[in-house]
């Protein structure tokens, strides 16, 4: 199964955040999974996809797939240890 | 509390801490769940008071047993003209419910005495004293160290402040390690006697709140074995170590301190002390 198809348990629109919140938003739904799971993140074009996939790695989090559909971005981005 | 039980104002209020690895939603449930007792609700309670409600401490005690007077207001910043006369733990606890709603806040309007400082420490996550005198300074110290309690002790005189943390981990120092017994009356003046650079009290006592964070986030305390001296007309900061006193008679091999009740027959003395250590 490739990466960017698999589905996760959880999917999580933060395209109405405004950064920094965006990363906060994310942070805390990473948080709340178990180390080794994945989450489906949808980021806008510009400064949340410029900033938040940065920042997720620098936390320790894993970005496994990135797909663009029209102006927004799916992350799948997996909990860190 | 798990993640899920951030309030969307939560979210938004912490958003500064939750953005730091070190603390992330995970610290900032810690820093709500926690308690801290402020010893001395003036000079140096007040940025301990601001900046511990403001970083979400779930409950914060406040004693302090005097009344707001006008000479306060030249560096006591968390009570104002209209306070003029009312009780600075009352003062101060209307601060805080005016910033921040998940801070619970208990004034307690009375001067610590061996009586009620045993039973009061020990409801506590870490003690901040902030006290203007040596009776209630060794008091609370005894009272933390056995209870168990760590405490963050500052002082400023004129413009000198100095800082310590006691941790009562079993290998760090005590204050008693620090200051044996209360100095006799006469030898250090108060900072009502000498004065104080007023922002003085800013700089010591925000370092105690930045120090207990540390210590409720469980980053450490950085000065368990070390006083802190800032010298404001230099803007100098220096750091001594402080070593465990075996003979100490709070905690060293044969303690002869067992009991807080003890102690305040010996500390019926006037409020003054080695300038080295003295309150507000």
């Amino acid at each position: 199964m490739a990466a960017d198809r698999e589905t996760t348990a959880a999917e999580v629109d933060l395209t109405g955040q405004v950064c920094p919140m965006t990363f906060v938003h994310a942070k805390l739904q990473l948080d709340r999974l178990a180390p080794g799971e994945a989450i489906t993140l949808i980021l806008r074009s510009g400064e949340q996809i410029r900033n938040v996939p940065r920042s997720l790695r620098d936390e320790g989090h894993r970005i496994e797939a990135v797909r663009k559909e029209g102006e927004t971005y799916r992350l799948l981005v997996r909990r860190g240890e | 509390m798990s993640v899920v039980d951030f309030t969307p104002e939560q979210i938004e209020r912490y958003a500064r801490h939750i953005l730091l690895k070190e603390v992330g939603g995970a610290g900032q449930r810690r820093l709500l769940e926690s308690s801290a007792l402020v010893v001395g609700a003036g000079g140096l309670g007040s940025p301990i008071i601001q900046y511990l409600a403001a970083a979400g401490i779930g409950h914060l005690g406040i004693a302090d047993g005097d009344a707001v007077e006008l000479s306060n207001l030249q560096r006591q910043t968390v009570h104002g003209m209209s306070d003029l006369g009312r009780p600075k733990a009352v003062s101060a606890a209307e601060f805080v419910r005016g910033i921040n709603p998940d801070c619970a806040v208990e004034a307690i309007a009375e001067r610590l005495t061996a009586a009620n400082t045993r039973d009061l420490v020990p409801r506590f996550d870490v003690v901040l004293d902030g006290s203007d005198n040596f009776p209630t300074r060794f008091l609370i110290a005894d009272a933390c160290w056995l209870e168990g309690v760590p405490l963050i002790s500052g002082a400023v005189l004129r413009f000198q402040g100095q800082l310590m943390a006691v941790l009562p981990d079993g290998a760090s120092p005590c204050y008693r390690c620090f200051v044996p017994e209360p100095p006799p009356p006469g030898i250090v003046p108060t900072c009502r006697e000498a004065g104080i650079l007023g922002a003085v009290v800013g700089v010591i006592g925000t370092l105690q709140a930045v120090e207990a964070l540390n210590l409720l986030l469980g980053l450490g305390a950085s000065l368990a074995r070390e006083l802190l001296i800032y010298e404001a007309s230099e803007c100098s900061f220096t750091k001594v170590r402080r070593a465990r006193d075996p003979q100490c008679p709070l905690c060293g091999e044969n303690p002869t301190l067992t009991d807080v009740a003890e102690h305040e027959a010996r500390c019926e003395v006037a409020a003054e002390g080695p300038e080295q250590w003295r309150g507000e």
